[in-house]
Formats: C-alpha cells, sequence, structure tokens
C-alpha cells in the first residue's frame, strides 16, 4: 500500500469523524474513535421485577400448586411458594421471555429429535397456557371434577410423576416441553436475585448458603475446608431485616 | 440503495479479541483501520460494574450477554439423514456478540497448545500407523516453535499466572511438564488455590501425575502490561464466565488494548452495523471490501484493501459461504473445504462430595485451578488404546451461582423435598473434576448452509451437522475413567461420575470452543487459509479465529487463536504490506 494513498484516507477519515467520540444519541449504529466514549451513570439497569401479569386466576393456582411440589416447603424451610416463585414466573411469561423475544420463532416448526432442545411453536408464555388448560383438563377428567390445585399432595406428586417418565401426553402441546420449562423458571425463580422477584427474602439463597452479589471474597481463600457465614446481599443490597 | 462510503486500508469484520490484536498491531503501520461489529459498545464502568454484573438471571438464562438467536442462530442435526432444526435458543454453546466478543465472558484458561497438536496428523501416523479414512486430521501448517513467541506475548498482554513447566527446555517441578518449551516464565505467578485444589493436587500426587496450577487470564496480583494497560488483582468473586468482570481482573479486550488503541486517529469502530457480504471483484479473486447494514436497514458498501474476518468461528464460516468464497465442503462427495473439519469438544468430570468438609466455591475464579496433563495430546502411549488425542483434567473453581449449579449424589430425584436437601446438604460441599477432551476431525461433521430456515435478512442460516465420533467417545471413556481415579482419591464421601454418553445434544450447556469450518492447511487442496491465515482464493482477505483449527485440541483455544492472530498480523505487516498478494505460493 502507498504511503501517500494511505495519508490522503487518513486525513479523509479523520476529517469525517474528528478526534472526539461520535455518538448519535437517538441511533444504536455508531462511529467511535479518538477515545472511549465512557459517559457517567449509563449502566444498563436489569429489567428487574415489574409486576407485570400474565396468568388467569385460574392459571395462577395452578403454577402455585405445582411450584410448591417441585420445591415444597417443609422441615428445611420454606420452599418456592414462600419464595414469590409464582410472581416472578407470571412477571416473566408477561414480559420479553414470555414472548420469546431473543429466541428464533420463525417457522417452520417440527418436533424435533431431543438433541435439538426447545422446538414448540409456541414461547414459553404460550406453552405455559396450553399446557396448563391440558393439565387441569386431565385432572377434571380423571379425578371427579377437580382441578391440579385441588387435588392432594400425594396425588399432585403422582401426576408430576407421570408427565416426568413420559407417561402422560397432553393434547396438541408437548407435556415433557412444559415440564422442562417448569422446572427451570421454577428454579430460576427461586434462586435468581430478589431484584426480578423470586427468592424471596433470600429463600433460595439461604437454604444453600450462597452469600448472592457480592465481589470480593479474598479474606477468605485460606478457608481450607471449613465454613464460611457470611449474610448474603443482593444487587439492590440488603433489605431491611437483614442489616447488622 | 447502497451508500458507497469512503474507503480506508483495513476493515476488520467483528471487534472482539482478534479483530482488537489486528487493528492494535495494524495502525502501527499508520493504515486507516476500521472495524465493524454487529453488537454493541461495551465498557467495564458502564456494562459491566459490580452492581450489574453479578446477575445469574440476566446475562446467563436471558443471555443477555450473547448473539440474540431471534436474529441470527444456527440448525443442528447429529447426522445427514436428520432434518435440521433451528437452535431456537442457545445451549451447549454461547456466542458472543459486542465489542470485545466472547473475550468478555470467558473464563480466562489460557493455554498453549502441544507440539504435537499442530503435528497431528503426521505424528499419529507415525507413532500409531494410518488414521481411518473417516478421520480427516491434518497437520496446522505452522509450528509451535514458530507460534511460541506469538503465545509469549499475549500472555504478556493479558498478565497471564502460571508457572512454567518447560523453561528453554528446562523442566522445572510445580508446572506442566509436558507443555512445549517457554521462552520465559509467566508474566504473573499462579491464582491462590483453595481446598478443592490442594485435594486434587494431593490425589494426582499419590497417583503419580504432574498436577499444576492452570494457566489464568485473572488477575493473580495487580498487573500493568506492555501497552501500559492496568489490570486490578482478581476478588474471587465467582462470576467469570458467562459476565463480564467489572472489577478489571479479567483480560478482555477492554483491559488490555482498547484504553490505548481507542485514542489512536487512524483507528475506528462502527458498533450495531452487520457485514452481510465480503463484495469480490469480477475475478472472484479480490475483496473490494464488504457490505454492511446498519440497524435501520441501510445498506452500506465498505471499500477497502485489505479484509480480515475476526467474528466467531461460526459467523467467519458463514459469511465466506454468504460471499461464496471457496467451494461448500460436501461429505457425499467429498469436494469443497469451507465448513469441513468442523469439530468441538468432549466434556465429562465426576462431582465430589465431601461430608465435614466445605469447598465453599461461590470463592472462586474462572481460571482458578489444579491440572494435570498427563492425559492430552500425546502425552502417553495410545498404542492399544483404539484413539487419539486427550484433554486436561483439572479440579477448577470457577463459581457456586445457584441458577446454574445444583449438584446432588447419584440417584437424587429431580424435585420435591428428597431433591431440595441434596441441594441443600451439598451446594457448600462438594466440587468438580473435568475432563476436558479433544475432538478430531471427521468426514461427516461439518457445517454448510440450511435449506429452509433464514435470519432476520432473509439469508440462509448456517446448519451444522454433529455427532461426536468412535475417536471422540473412546477418548472420552478412557479420558472419564481418569477422572474417577482422581476424584475417588479426593477424600470425598462419594463420587457422581458424569460421562459423555448418547448422541452429542445441542441444548446443556458443553462450551464455546467450536472449531474449524475455515482451515488453514498446506496448501489449497486440504484448507480454505494458508499458514498465514490468509485465504488461498482472495489474498487480500485473512481469516481469524478457531476457525482455522484443522481439529481441536484438548485445551481451552483463546490462547491459541491469539498466537495465531500475532503470527498472522507480523507476516501481514513485515511482508504483505510490502508486497500485496500471496504470502505463500500455491
Amino acid at each position: 500500500m502507498a504511503g501517500t494513498r494511505v495519508s490522503r484516507r487518513r486525513i479523509l477519515v479523520a476529517a469525517l469523524l474528528g478526534s472526539a467520540p461520535v455518538i448519535v444519541p437517538s441511533a444504536l449504529s455508531k462511529t467511535l474513535s479518538g477515545s472511549i466514549p465512557w459517559i457517567a451513570g449509563t449502566s444498563p439497569a436489569p429489567r428487574g421485577f415489574g409486576g407485570q401479569r400474565f396468568f388467569t386466576a385460574a392459571e395462577r393456582r395452578c403454577v402455585d400448586a405445582l411450584v410448591a411440589r417441585l420445591i415444597p416447603a417443609d422441615e428445611l424451610g420454606p420452599g418456592a411458594r414462600e419464595a414469590g416463585v409464582v410472581d416472578f414466573i407470571d412477571d416473566q411469561l408477561a414480559g420479553p421471555f414470555g414472548r420469546g423475544e431473543r429466541w428464533y420463532m420463525m417457522g417452520p416448526f417440527a418436533d424435533g429429535l431431543e438433541t435439538q432442545g426447545y422446538q414448540s411453536e409456541q414461547p414459553p408464555a404460550g406453552l405455559y397456557r396450553a399446557a396448563l388448560a391440558e393439565l387441569d383438563a386431565h385432572c377434571r377428567a380423571h379425578f371427579q371434577d377437580r382441578l391440579f390445585a385441588d387435588l392432594s399432595e400425594a396425588e399432585q406428586d403422582a401426576i408430576l410423576g407421570r408427565i416426568e417418565g413420559e407417561d402422560l401426553e397432553f393434547a396438541g402441546v408437548s407435556a415433557s416441553a412444559f415440564f422442562a420449562l417448569l422446572q427451570e423458571t421454577t428454579i430460576e425463580g427461586f434462586f435468581c436475585d430478589p431484584v426480578h422477584g423470586g427468592n424471596r427474602d433470600m429463600i433460595g439463597w439461604r437454604l444453600v448458603g450462597f452469600p448472592g452479589a457480592r465481589y470480593d471474597y479474598r479474606d477468605y481463600l485460606n478457608h481450607n475446608g471449613a465454613a464460611i457465614s457470611i449474610e448474603p446481599v443482593g444487587l439492590s443490597g440488603r433489605a431491611a431485616w437483614n442489616v447488622d | 440503495m447502497t451508500r458507497k462510503l469512503p474507503p480506508v486500508d483495513v476493515v476488520l469484520v467483528g471487534f472482539g479479541w482478534t479483530g482488537a490484536i489486528l487493528a492494535q498491531e495494524l495502525t502501527q503501520d499508520g493504515l486507516q483501520v476500521l472495524a465493524i461489529e454487529r453488537g454493541a459498545w461495551r465498557d467495564t464502568p458502564s456494562h459491566f460494574p459490580t452492581t450489574v454484573a453479578q446477575d445469574e438471571l440476566r446475562w446467563y438464562w436471558r443471555k443477555e450477554m450473547f448473539q440474540s438467536t431471534a436474529r441470527e442462530t444456527l440448525t443442528f442435526r447429529n447426522s445427514r439423514g436428520e432434518t435440521a432444526l433451528p437452535m431456537r435458543r442457545w445451549g451447549s454453546f454461547l456466542p458472543g456478540e459486542g465489542v470485545g466478543g466472547g473475550g468478555v465472558h470467558w473464563n480466562g484458561q489460557t493455554w498453549r497448545f502441544l507440539p504435537s497438536d499442530f503435528v497431528a496428523a503426521s505424528h499419529n501416523a507415525g507413532r500409531y500407523g494410518p488414521l481411518g479414512p473417516e478421520m480427516t486430521v491434518q497437520d496446522y501448517g505452522v509450528t509451535y516453535d514458530e507460534l511460541e513467541p506469538h503465545y509469549d506475548r499475549f500472555e504478556k498482554l493479558c498478565g497471564i499466572g502460571g508457572r512454567a513447566g518447560n523453561l528453554n527446555g528446562e523442566i522445572r517441578a510445580g508446572g506442566n511438564p509436558f507443555e512445549g518449551p517457554r521462552s520465559a516464565e509467566y508474566p504473573n505467578p499462579p491464582m491462590h488455590m483453595t481446598f478443592a485444589q490442594h485435594r486434587f493436587e494431593a490425589a494426582t500426587g499419590e497417583l503419580g501425575l504432574k498436577p499444576f496450577p492452570g494457566p489464568s487470564a485473572n488477575m493473580s496480583q495487580p498487573y500493568v502490561n506492555p501497552l501500559g494497560c492496568q489490570l486490578a488483582p482478581c476478588t474471587y468473586c465467582g462470576f467469570c464466565e458467562k459476565y463480564g468482570c467489572g472489577n478489571y481482573s479479567k483480560a478482555s479486550a477492554q483491559t488490555t488494548i482498547l484504553p490505548v488503541l481507542m485514542r489512536k486517529p487512524n483507528f475506528s469502530v462502527k458498533t450495531h452495523n452487520e457485514v452481510l457480504q465480503v463484495k469480490l471483484d469480477s475475478t472472484g479473486r479480490r475483496a473490494t471490501g464488504v457490505i454492511h447494514v446498519d440497524q435501520n436497514g441501510e445498506e452500506y458498501e465498505q471499500p477497502a484493501d485489505l479484509v480480515i474476518l475476526c467474528a466467531y468461528q461460526l459467523s467467519n464460516t458463514r459469511l465466506m459461504m454468504l460471499s461464496g468464497i471457496g467451494e461448500i465442503y460436501d461429505p457425499a462427495t467429498g469436494d469443497g473445504l469451507v465448513g469441513k473439519n468442523y469439530c468441538y469438544q468432549v466434556m465429562s468430570g465426576a462431582d465430589v462430595f465431601f461430608d465435614d468438609k466445605y469447598t465453599n466455591e461461590f470463592v472462586g475464579a474462572g481460571a482458578l485451578g489444579m491440572c494435570v496433563d498427563d492425559y492430552n495430546g500425546d502425552n502417553f502411549d495410545h498404542s492399544g488404546l483404539g484413539f487419539i488425542g486427550g484433554g486436561y483434567i483439572a479440579c477448577w473453581t470457577t463459581h457456586s451461582r445457584p441458577i446454574e449449579r445444583q449438584r446432588t449424589p447419584e440417584g437424587t430425584p429431580t424435585w420435591g423435598s428428597a431433591w431440595k436437601k441434596a441441594v441443600a446438604e451439598n451446594f457448600l460441599k462438594s466440587t468438580n473434576v473435568g475432563a476436558h477432551g479433544a475432538s478430531m476431525a471427521h468426514a461427516g461433521n461439518h457445517l454448510d448452509l440450511d435449506p429452509t430456515y433464514t435470519d432476520v435478512y432473509g439469508r440462509p442460516l448456517m446448519r451444522m451437522t454433529f455427532d461426536f465420533t468412535a475417536n471422540d467417545r473412546a477418548m472420552s471413556v478412557f479420558l472419564t475413567e481418569r477422572v474417577r481415579e482422581i476424584a475417588e482419591r479426593m477424600g470425598g464421601r462419594e463420587i457422581r461420575l458424569n460421562p459423555r454418553e448418547g448422541p452429542y445434544d445441542s441444548m446443556p450447556y458443553q462450551t464455546t470452543h467450536n472449531t474449524g469450518g475455515t482451515i488453514m492447511g498446506t496448501n489449497p487442496s486440504n484448507s480454505v487459509v494458508n499458514r498465514y491465515l490468509q485465504s488461498w482464493d482472495v489474498p487480500n482477505l485473512f481469516v481469524m479465529g478457531a476457525g482455522v483449527f484443522p481439529q481441536n485440541a484438548g485445551y481451552n483455544p483463546t490462547g491459541t487463536v491469539a498466537a495465531l492472530a500475532y503470527w498472522s498480523a507480523d507476516a501481514i505487516r513485515a511482508r504483505y504490506l510490502r508486497n500485496p498478494g500471496p504470502l505463500v505460493q500455491a
């Protein structure tokens, strides 16, 4: 590359861009040159819990019963119901996750093999809705018109066991895809940062001993197999009950 | 209408590790360099401060750190007889997007490949006889000795912490005795090990193996790199892989290059602009620039004298295909080279559960671990074993993020009170021993364009056809047994083996170490690029990244990707710029 040509281009581009960062505030596309374009206070906040609602009252009652069986309240302490997992799932399904906004949802759709992952035509919210209707329809038909939430814990567990064992199928929607999504979102709601509406009172973190969004453990590197007792903190700090 | 922009000397497609390295090197010669990045600008204080970074749901599970599959994904099938379907969300691997690329959310385990890895075909055939006809393994066309200075350069750029096991041919206690000779000690000492690593070190020592600290791009102490960028000591917060580091403690383009590069008047980066095509002249032998599109759908032609693909392996391969450069590989005929030798890695391991000892793995870092390399590459005799290659075995304490990790003993139900109890009892008292296995090229594993599914621009998605091969499986069974021997000696109550069984599954996360598709080699009949990563077909086009690996070694690839980038940059600067044309005569 001839030197003269290079320098002419350099002048051209320099004239176009200037030496300060060029930022068009209203547009995503930017050309950056001259310095790091850091602007104070631009950290992208998490979406956080919006308290949005997707479920009907009947759906909510069903999901409440489901998550309470996946992670029950028992002698070890509170479970998914107490940790606000239903609120979390409701809000998530009402938002971008429920709509599958960051998932590839273009057709055509086919059942697919297990190794090909999620192939439902429905994004998560639609899958929940269709499967909950099927679940309650199944219970009505086989348990004297009772809904899933009306069944005994033993009856509920038996149904969940059959779904997990692929011994119970729904019409028009995959029962096992639903079970996987239910399990995934329940675990998310139980262990996520409380800023997202689940893990209320850090119930999930306290159960397992996870200290949360702390960022400096250098003082604990020589723990040598001994327990470390640290109160958890979330992204938005600690709740009043947790202040020393 | 496509708007034609003023020309630049060099256009870089994608702006992660290799883009930043190439930009830093080529701007030294006064060239006007423009990087085009489809994602957003990202820097440490704005995008991943410690009050923002440690959000497990957001960055990993809602995939805010990664490329959006809604815009582009790939389709997947295990074999040619199946119909490939889109990966509707990421699972097995996590392609990055945005400035810094995957280098923002890597763990920082920074290895060199073995000298024998670069000559895998000739070395193994010479020692064990001919490889199977389906194994399309081949030599890289570049040697370890040639890459050594470039590995060294990247390690100093990043401030890698470790302990040399082979310093100029002298084997040194406490390092990896199997590694190729190093010209210098690591720039930083190893990470501070914790309880689990001590147990692993003792167990492997008892077995006669040679444990050593894993090479780490998390800072073991404060560090100023040769460009003058300052990195802070790692605080062992356990949010490395899948997260940006808010503490300037993990080497990335942001922490090691951009503070210097961004000040140069002859460099600029365009964000939220996606390159759709490398534009060729009428001969098809010269790139005239690239076509890219901004977020409003406005198309631009960016002329350039030199085009360098610096995106992720999958994206580089697809862009070659969509630009009509070279012939797409067809396993039925064996013709074509673009998309050939797609490889992955074969991961397996064992969880170790303790009764009265706390592993406290929330005190962790992406590259905090002890390793053994006795069963990697050709570090052991493969006679009669029925496979070539291997992997390192390590006890990394990377994190204990609870949505991702609920280790339970064998036989635990997957929900209900028994599950809850097992998770609660073992969360702080378990660790893992993992095997990081190689993946050897096979004629049936490849990438091409999907006939059905398209991206948001209506262009075909790339299609992946992949399954673990007989070599992969035999190797993994062997490595997993070695894992078992080590895990059983670590003093736990019990272990749970996680072998890699059944067909390759695109959903559970395994590793973002996809390789091949634009492979390098010794001549145009066996490779897409020559030993300097220069396209055989289009000499003013270079291709970076792990796509050039003819097969994958049993290590994390970033060290080798970066060494190859420096090696290629040196060839461009020393030879190509003076005399633009093929650097290797076909």
